[in-house]
């Protein structure tokens, strides 16, 4: 048995968490380098203002109705993101951290009768909101595919106090008729139009659909998910429909690049970045995509956007060798006479560091001390004293990102800590 | 038989008492440092953590600075920092963190005869709290971090 538990607008939530007088105010929270909406309060979104839109678009309808405006506050995000995780640890046997503001729960197998796990979905919704003041949904039922459907009825519906529990198959009916396709977890978008031309519309059709066309029209992984639509469990913890299989680093310039050393320290940057998260997960990139592109709202600029790639000869996570692959790639599709808005950084093809097969001549001494390297550097980033980072980087660091409406570190830097009266 | 020292005496005559014609001595393979060892050696890796003793729920534990002084009588002085642990139900007489208007207020929160926060200094007034309209508490004072200099 699962329990999803999502927290709801988790960037709003958290920004309004030492700001009372923001609690009925609607408020928006701005991606990196303010570009869109990637977090609404409800009075936000019932103004109209939609999901990822570019915050220009909508600047009309922020200055009208005095909607706060947040940029991106990942460190205040991440220490809240972990107390929550550190919460929930707690209450469960087992479970699974899937994104900064959702976890799957395995339930305690004493919660056999409905009401005992809708109490415990009830006591996890308290706990965080006593604790740390974090409004939650809880989806509980015997797949993660069915836990992620009832997480999102419980949202919904207020109606319902926040707790859905989908382990009853004829009441999951009456929500499945009701729902469209796209919204089952690893349903994309391109799957739904391609279910929709089969006459696949609504969740209730796909789940009465035949698993093995479904497994040759499409893959594997809609078969299981058409399987724990009828509440057989396939993807355990750890596991999911959704390809978790590659790194990103990317972020748009606070002003344009147009030189070339600049977008190589960027890029270098991003792929340091990249690189620390392979090694936190302990895995091994093949294949390294580097895209780079000119801004696309203005009319006026000329535009070039493009990917290049290389592959290693071995998988490795050592910043060095993928710096090198990266400037490499970059080298490739820089055209000058351009201002550059955004680049970034992929890592893809991804093993885990055991996996990786060395070649027979590539043991050279440098190389095996780069493991010993690579630890170094990471704890001397992680160890909040100082950073080192390779000289690609650059230390000016010119191109950062646009943070105009950042509030404080309120929970880890002292002086940034709230103010009582 | 060559003179011994009080303590060696007792363990000697305990090997020796043994009824036999052969005495088993316990040897010790460790090596004896020459020397005063340090009283300190075993105790080495434990350091005294002050987040161990002013923290019990770390996941639920802020810390806030002190403004003004209206809690001047509880020991709260401006300028003070706050460890409020929201994991702990508010009981009355607690010194709480709560959101009042549209600020955050540290007051002793009163339950009896009636809801309200009262300022630890003479010249503030108790604020009534509203049973319907109520007050988010965001966590109990567990401690006060005073610099004295």
């Amino acid at each position: 048995m699962y329990a999803l538990v999502d927290c709801n607008n988790f960037y709003v939530s958290c920004e309004r968490l030492f700001r009372p007088d923001l609690r009925h105010r609607p408020v928006v929270v701005l991606s990196n380098n303010d570009g869109c909406v990637v977090a609404r309060s409800p009075e936000a979104k019932a103004l109209g203002i939609g999901m990822a839109v570019p915050h220009f678009q909508v600047r009309g309808i922020i200055e009208r109705n005095n909607v706060v405006v947040f940029s991106s506050n990942y460190t205040l995000y991440a220490d809240i993101s972990a107390r929550v995780m550190t919460i929930l640890d707690a209450m469960t046997p087992a479970m699974e951290v899937y994104s900064i503001d959702e976890a799957f729960l395995h339930l305690p197998d004493e919660h056999a009768q409905l009401q005992q796990r809708l109490q415990f979905g009830h006591k996890v919704r308290e706990r965080l909101l006593q604790w740390l003041r974090i409004p939650v949904c809880v989806g509980i039922a015997p797949t993660k595919t069915l836990a992620k459907l009832a997480n999102g009825a419980a949202k919904r519906d207020v109606a319902c106090g926040g707790v859905v529990d989908l382990c009853d198959p004829l009441q999951r009916q009456q929500l499945f008729r009701q729902t469209p396709v796209g919204e089952v977890w690893g349903v994309g978008r391109r799957t739904q139009a391609k279910l929709q031309v089969m006459g696949i519309c609504s969740v209730a059709d796909l789940a009465g659909s035949s698993p093995e066309k479904i497994r040759r029209r499409f893959s594997v992984n809609l078969q299981r998910t058409v399987y724990e639509l009828n509440g057989q469990p396939c993807f355990t913890l750890e596991s999911s429909p959704v390809n978790k299989q590659q790194i990103m680093c990317s972020r748009s310039f606070a002003q344009r690049i147009t030189a070339f050393e600049d977008l190589r320290e960027a890029v270098c940057t991003y792929t340091a970045r990249a690189a620390e998260k392979l090694r936190e997960q302990g895995q091994s990139a093949h294949q390294v995509t580097v895209f780079i592109r000119t801004g696309t709202h203005n009319a006026t600029e000329r535009h070039y956007s493009n990917s290049g790639q290389r592959r290693l000869d071995f998988p490795s996570n050592d910043t060095l060798a993928l710096v090198h692959a990266a400037t490499s790639a970059l080298q490739s599709i820089w055209r000058s006479g351009y201002r550059y808005a955004k680049a970034g950084v992929m890592l893809t093809d991804l093993c885990s560091e055991g996996e990786v097969q060395r070649g027979l001549f590539d043991a050279t001494s440098a190389q095996q001390h780069r493991p010993a390297l690579m630890q170094a550097v990471d704890a001397i980033n992680n160890s909040g004293k100082g950073r080192v980072w390779f000289g690609g980087q650059g230390i000016k660091e010119d191109w950062r990102m646009k943070r105009a409406h950042m509030s404080p570190a309120y929970t880890t830097r002292w002086e940034d800590i709230p103010t009582v009266t | 038989m060559p003179t011994l020292e009080a303590g060696a005496l007792e363990v000697f005559s305990q090997v020796l008492n043994a009824d036999s014609p052969h005495c088993s001595i316990p040897m010790f393979a460790d090596h004896v440092e020459a020397g005063f060892p340090s009283p300190a050696q075993d105790y080495v890796d434990q350091k005294m953590d002050l987040n161990e003793l002013c923290i019990r729920h770390p996941a639920a534990t802020f810390f806030v600075r002190v403004s003004g002084d209206s809690m001047l009588e509880g020991g709260i002085h401006d300028g003070d920092v706050l460890i409020v642990d929201g994991a702990l139900q508010a009981r009355h007489g607690d010194i709480v963190i709560a959101c009042l208007d549209d600020s955050l207020t540290v007051k002793r929160l009163e339950l009896q005869p009636e809801t309200r926060l009262v300022p630890m200094n003479k010249a503030y007034q108790p604020i009534p709290i509203h049973p319907d309209v109520g007050t988010t508490i965001v966590g109990v004072v567990t401690n006060v971090i005073h610099s004295l200099r």
